[in-house]
């Protein structure tokens, strides 16, 4: 069973990278209101049960993919 | 005084702390990663680095390394713990420390000597230094800039924890100042219990006047009074 994580800063925390790509998106013509970088992984897990292998990519997100202080995440079953 | 360095794949600063720490008479020892067991320390010390190439984020990886679930329980029983630039980040992504280091703000890696301000001289780190003595000290970061959550901050302010401020060479801690983009110049924080402190300049590199300063060295005759 396949999961995708997407990370992404939190609202109210600065992305010094997103702001640089940002401003380079703008100078090469490239309009846009607003951009926030992020990281993508994608987990496969041995498990059967959607519940159970949700539960456990939750976790591993809780306790090393994500820093839940600046960070945001969101599970998506492939 | 007995002390450890924990090594881990990319430390590059645990030489230097292990000099200054013989040089001020410390009784240190080096202990690697896979380590399961801490030699009796007084003071255990995470030194600066790119511990596992700074991989999904500085410090996560050493944060969940063997040795680390012993120097939560010796940090739990009142072991004296100081993290260094990677150790601070490190500290962090353990929770022994709250708050985390964030990319610097204009997002260069910056090694230079700056200047930080003592806001704590009561503690066990820092009472041979006066209040609001300002210290030239070196900093040799990417991620130094330091952030928390208004509870944390209110949590540091009340209860005397932030332990170093970047401030100009005359004191003044302003925008001018702060090197990193850290949350109200903070340079450096203890837990409350005071027993641990994370701090991104390196004092190890300041204890010699022939290749720099000696401003690093009442960090360490601190931890010895």
């Amino acid at each position: 069973m396949k999961f995708s994580i997407t990370v992404t800063l939190k609202k109210d925390v600065l992305d010094p990278q997103g702001k640089v790509v940002q401003n380079t998106l703008t100078n090469i013509g490239l309009n846009l209101k607003n951009i926030r970088q992020g990281k993508y992984f994608v987990i496969e897990v041995d498990e059967k049960d959607p519940a159970i292998a949700e539960k456990n990519v939750d976790e591993m997100c809780r306790k090393l993919l994500v820093n839940l202080i600046i960070e945001d995440y969101k599970i998506n079953k492939l | 005084m007995k002390s450890s360095v924990i090594v881990f794949p990319g430390s590059n600063c645990d030489r230097d702390i292990a000099v200054a720490l013989e040089k001020m008479q410390f009784k240190n020892q080096m202990v690697w990663h896979k380590e399961t067991k801490l030699p009796k320390s007084d003071l255990i010390v995470l030194p600066g680095g790119f511990s596992y190439g700074d991989y999904l984020r500085s410090g996560a990886i050493a944060g969940k390394s063997l040795i680390i679930d012993e120097v939560i329980r010796a940090a739990n029983d009142g072991c004296l713990i100081l993290g260094i630039c990677n150790g601070f980040q490190i500290l962090t992504e353990t929770g022994l420390l709250k708050g985390t280091l964030l990319r610097n703000k204009n997002l260069k890696f910056i090694n230079k000597d700056i200047h930080v301000k003592v806001m704590n001289s009561k503690t066990k780190f820092s009472n041979k230094y006066k209040k609001d003595e300002v210290l030239k000290i070196n900093i040799a970061h990417n991620e130094g800039n330091f952030f928390t959550g208004n509870a944390h901050l209110q949590e540091l302010n009340e209860n005397n924890l932030i332990a170093f401020k970047y401030c100009s060479e005359k004191g003044n801690v302003d925008n001018q100042s702060n090197p990193n983009g850290s949350l109200d110049n903070i340079a450096g924080i203890y837990n409350s219990k005071k027993n641990i402190l994370g701090m991104m300049p390196h004092p190890e590199r300041m204890v010699d006047k022939l290749i720099s300063n000696t401003d690093g060295v009442n960090l360490f005759s601190s931890l010895l009074n």
